[in-house]
């Protein structure tokens, strides 16, 4: 489930900054910084969608002001005692965690959206790779039980390359926890929708993020099972250049849309008004 | 065949072959001396797996000759009735099901097949499943909710198929979608990992109300060689990666992932086939009539509480550092 985050890192180049300049780390377009970030870090040349921060994310997906974090004391816990050739977990946890200012890989709260109260959960990619963790599991699990309790919609957005490796089966089993938590929601009715970004695979997409009412994927992210080297090796073939994008799952029938991130936030808002159960419709 | 680690085992083995062709060709007895090598090489094979490093215990669990469902179908059920299809592509030979027998319960029984030829091996892929595995074990676990007979589920896989048809086909929404359907199907569900539990291509036929796993199964969220790769860079650091990942029975069942061990054999499942059918077999009797016992509600709220224990976040142990 791992594998997918080393052969990524070696694809995509980080974004390289030249003083008041951005280069799109795809068509490797020259353009000013300010104008990236007003177009959310979406390349106006060529569409390219770049990752965002957990906070850029939620900062253009629900109303201004409306979030307010939930769980947010729940980190990382070294469940093995895991340590590799390089490094300790446990260490290794902790620097992620005092560099980028956040607990995991995923911010959970609530908030509204276009006036909708909602529970929405991000990920973020930079975390270790957005990876599955005893943490993330349960804060997501954590979120859809708010969810069912005050009867809001949950939204997820996913960026993962999968399990996280160094917390094991326990790990494994946040996929079946998680996907607990959904069932629920199946159960009683209550909208959840999964938002797919670049890149969501392995033990992501094998459980909460593919199993949205609404399977809702960014132009060009890539979403899969296994990785391509991983597949590559096996089959010891080439795989075509569009295999595993968005535009790739549309075609084969597992997402139901692919949706620009300048249009996100409205056409959730307008999805979600259809998920009322004959309450009275909301005002988006 | 016996495994690299086992050399001293192979040893005794020798000289027992050696006196008894020394017998056969001169007549001489060595009656006593057999049995005293007989007696040697029990001990020895005793103290080899009492004391298995858990690269040799995924050695195990991989062994060639380990019996495989096709071998726990015929020595722990009375009767199989064999289904096929996922009513949408086709039937993946790797994911084997069906309506099954064992004791007085009558289930559906799913499990992961590996083949034992070659071409028994080449049809089952390796007891890797396609999308197309996951839907059949998925409508016949449906099935069994319709019919109200619980689901027995076996697993051996070394991982989900990892094809270009399976991505195309849908792998991830395969086993999601049972993740997710097997958290509310209103049945018991007990699950056995008999050899190697692979990722979530074993979870996704691997949720239930109970988890047993065989004393020298394994049950990981990579590979070894996969996680050394990746962690080490380099995959011969396997052994060093199986360790730090805890994959063994043991460890699992400290870390509550799962509800009990069932003993092998001396030597392994593979030394004797016929004594891990019984203790498989009772081991589930005993769950399935214990489960059967639970309402619904009661069936399903401790199922979703067994998964949401998992790993979760313990204020009064964690938030005071
Ligand atoms: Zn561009």
């Amino acid at each position: 489930m791992g594998w997918f985050r080393r052969s990524r890192k070696k694809q995509t180049q980080p974004v390289e900054q030249v003083d008041l300049w951005t280069i799109c780390p795809s068509c490797k377009a020259h353009i000013y910084k300010e104008e990236w970030a007003k177009a959310l870090m979406v390349c106006a040349k060529c569409g390219f969608h770049d990752k965002l921060t957990c906070h850029e994310r939620v900062a253009c997906t629900v109303d201004e002001k409306s979030f307010r974090e939930l769980d947010r004391d729940i980190k990382p816990r070294d469940h093995l005692k895991f340590s590799d050739a390089k490094s300790r977990y446990a260490d290794k946890a902790k620097e992620t965690t005092e560099e980028l200012g956040i607990n995991e890989a995923i911010l959970t709260g609530r908030a509204t959206l276009n006036g909708i109260p909602i529970v929405l959960g991000v990920m973020d990619f930079r975390f270790i790779g957005g990876s599955l963790s005893s943490g993330v599991g349960d804060k997501i699990y954590l979120a859809s039980d708010y969810a069912l309790r005050h009867k809001r919609p949950l939204i997820l957005f996913s960026a993962s390359g999968g399990a996280r490796m160094q917390e094991g089966i326990v790990s494994l089993m946040q996929m079946a926890k998680t996907c607990a938590g959904i069932s629920r929601l199946n159960k009683a009715g209550i909208p959840y929708i999964s938002v797919l970004t670049n890149p969501t695979f392995g033990g992501v997409s094998a459980s909460y993020a593919m199993v949205g009412d609404l399977n809702i994927a960014e132009p060009g992210a890539l979403i899969g099972f296994a990785g391509r080297r991983v597949i590559e090796q096996t089959i010891k073939q080439t795989l075509p250049p569009d295999f595993q994008t968005a535009e790739y799952l549309l075609a084969h029938g597992f997402v139901d849309r692919i949706v620009p991130r300048s249009e996100m936030k409205d056409l959730l808002a307008k999805v979600l008004c259809y998920g009322r159960r004959g309450k009275p419709p909301c005002k988006p | 065949m016996n495994l690299d680690f086992e050399q001293s085992i192979t040893e005794i083995e020798q000289q027992i072959a050696d006196l008894q062709k020394k017998a056969e060709a001169d007549g001489s007895n060595v009656k006593s001396d057999l049995s005293s090598l007989q007696k040697k090489l029990e001990a020895q094979i005793k103290k080899v797996y009492s004391e298995l490093t858990p690269w040799q215990t995924v050695q195990v669990a991989r062994h060639p000759e380990r019996p495989i469902m096709r071998d726990y179908i015929k020595g722990m059920f009375s009767e199989f009735i064999d289904l096929h299809g996922d009513r949408c592509f086709g039937d993946d030979q790797a994911l084997v099901g069906g309506f099954a027998t064992i004791g007085s319960h009558r289930c559906v029984l799913i499990g992961m097949d590996k083949g034992r030829t070659v071409e028994e091996k080449i049809k089952a892929n390796f007891g890797m499943s396609n999308p197309d595995g996951y839907r059949k074990a998925l409508r016949l676990m449906k099935l069994a909710e319709k019919y109200q007979i619980p689901v027995v589920s076996l697993v051996d896989t070394p991982a989900a198929y990892p094809g270009r048809e399976a991505e195309e086909r849908g792998q991830a929404e395969a086993i999601a979608r049972n993740l997710t359907e097997m958290a509310g199907l209103k049945v018991p569900i007990v699950v056995t990992v008999t050899g190697e539990g692979g990722s979530g291509g074993a979870l996704g036929i691997a949720v239930g109300d109970s988890v047993l796993m065989l004393s020298h199964s394994i049950y990981s969220v990579i590979p070894p060689e996969g996680c050394a790769a990746i962690l080490w860079r380099d995959a011969e650091k396997a052994p060093e990666a199986a360790e730090a990942l805890k994959v063994t029975a043991p460890s699992l069942l400290q870390m509550g992932i799962i509800d009990e061990i069932i003993q092998e054999p001396v030597g392994g499942a593979h030394r004797d086939p016929a004594a891990t059918f019984t203790a498989t077999r009772s081991a589930i009797v005993k769950r399935l009539s214990k489960l059967k016992k639970l309402s619904e509600h009661k069936l399903l709220a401790q199922r979703r509480e067994k998964y949401a224990r998992i790993g979760k976040y313990d204020r009064r142990r964690h938030s005071t550092h």
